[in-house]
């Protein structure tokens, strides 16, 4: 499995986050991002990591795949806390800082104790609605899971063209990493949207595009 | 039936007509000799610039999405072609378009699996499998959507050789018409006929250890 694998964290378990409907929980992390942004306190953003973290016990989430997956997330979150707490002060950062980490994890509760179907299914449903001004639910939820499916295949290949370029001794090339990395990822979103075509994926979704080439075509 | 009729894609395929009737089609030839183009051209992912190619009577360019609907797609990297998150979720959205109902769609999902005996890797991520498990995931996601045909582009070329065989003899016990493509000469001499094809033209066609034997001696 790769490393960076917050998104795919989903294990199929009976606890009582399981079984509660996607729908319910899009709209709990929904508010507390909402009451997090809002509030900016330090005292509501230390509650709300406490209560994710909760979660993340009662979940029976792997305590070490979320290590893994926040990781790298801490560095940064450690830079934008310095940054913080230097222009606007220690409660501040903490409010900011800690609120983020809060939401991260509380979504990452939500991959694990949610299919991708069931995610899909609900947004599809949440969306139907706006189907009269031209939204097509069916696509906004595929493009959804195409990106929780390849967020790990990108940062595989972030890897891998790391690995590649160290075997040549360009570790410290940027350009030696990120340019070969740009291509291979278009190269691998080419082949996945043939794979796509070829299943007829975006067909069955009636994909506008493509029925109005062929009508075009076929007059 | 596949029917290229003076089919040409730029300088990949030149004008080419054959009639594909036979149950099991192999095609060989070097890297880069237009296996893939012809491959592609047979569900219409690539069109032809002049010429048409029909499949059961159909056009791929002005039918191209019922074609698509009756061609499988087997690619060489099954990892570009499972496009969800899990195995079981993979191969529901193959069911989308005939089972609206979710619990019958996953009902139909596992008998899919059942019938490969891989029935155990239902909620894996697709990260987890290994090369061959992948390549199989990817087949049944192909068989679940009922083609006709099955269009195999180098499907053993990544697996070992125990997994290639696996694969193989899957594909060579599907009751579709099966056009393989392949650099596996042991595998290709199993089909009732072989096309081979240089720089962009059909060299040969026909018996399969013939022109095992022509590929041999011409390189």
């Amino acid at each position: 499995m790769s490393q960076l694998s917050l998104l795919g964290l989903y294990r199929p378990d009976s606890t009582f986050l399981h079984r509660t409907r996607p729908g319910p929980k899009l709209l709990a992390l929904f508010v507390l991002s909402l009451a997090v942004v809002l509030i900016r306190e330090a005292w509501f953003s230390i509650t709300a990591l406490a209560l994710v973290l909760g979660l993340v016990q009662f979940s029976r989430m792997s305590w070490l795949a979320l290590w893994r997956s926040l990781r790298m997330l801490l560095i940064i979150l450690g830079f934008l806390a310095a940054y913080h707490a230097w222009q606007n002060g220690l409660w501040h950062a903490i409010a900011v800082v800690i609120g983020i980490l809060a939401l991260i994890i509380a979504a990452a509760v939500l991959t694990a104790t949610t299919a991708v179907d069931d995610l899909l299914d609900t947004i599809v449903c949440g969306l139907g609605p706006f189907r009269r001004i031209g939204v097509n639910p069916e696509a906004v939820a595929l493009s959804f899971s195409l990106l929780l499916r390849f967020i790990p295949d990108v940062a595989e290949r972030a890897y891998e063209t790391r690995d590649a370029a160290r075997a040549r001794g360009l570790d410290r090339d940027l350009r030696a990493y990120l340019t070969p990395l740009t291509i291979r990822v278009v190269a691998r979103a080419q082949l996945i949207g043939e794979a796509l075509y070829a299943r007829g994926v975006g067909e069955t979704l009636h994909a506008k595009g493509v029925e109005d080439n062929e009508k075009a075509e076929s007059t | 039936m596949i029917e290229f009729d003076q089919a040409t894609c730029d300088s990949r395929l030149k004008s080419t007509t054959l009639t594909l009737s036979e149950h099991r089609i192999g095609v060989i030839g070097l890297n880069g000799s237009g296996k893939s183009t012809l491959a592609r051209m047979i569900n219409g992912l690539i069109e032809p610039d002049s010429g048409q190619v029909r499949v059961n009577g159909l056009d791929t360019q002005r039918q191209g999405r019922q074609v698509r609907r009756k061609v499988g797609f087997l690619f060489t990297d099954p990892g570009a072609q499972l496009v969800m998150p899990t195995v079981i979720e993979d191969i529901s959205l193959s069911l989308r378009h005939r089972y609206q109902n979710k619990k019958e769609r996953h009902a139909a999902a596992i008998a899919a699996l059942e019938r490969f005996d891989l029935v155990d890797l239902a909620e894996r991520s697709v990260h987890q499998l290994s090369g061959g498990q992948r390549q199989l995931v990817a087949l049944i996601s192909v068989l679940a959507a009922e083609p006709e045909i099955i269009v195999a582009d180098e499907p053993t070329t990544l697996l070992d050789l125990r997994n290639a065989r696996l694969v193989g003899d899957v594909l060579f016990s599907l009751e579709q018409q099966l056009v393989l493509i392949t650099h596996d000469l042991e595998l290709v001499e199993r089909s009732e006929r072989v096309l081979i094809i240089t720089d962009g033209v059909v060299t040969f066609d026909g018996d399969p250890f013939k022109a095992v034997r022509q590929y041999r001696a011409s390189i």
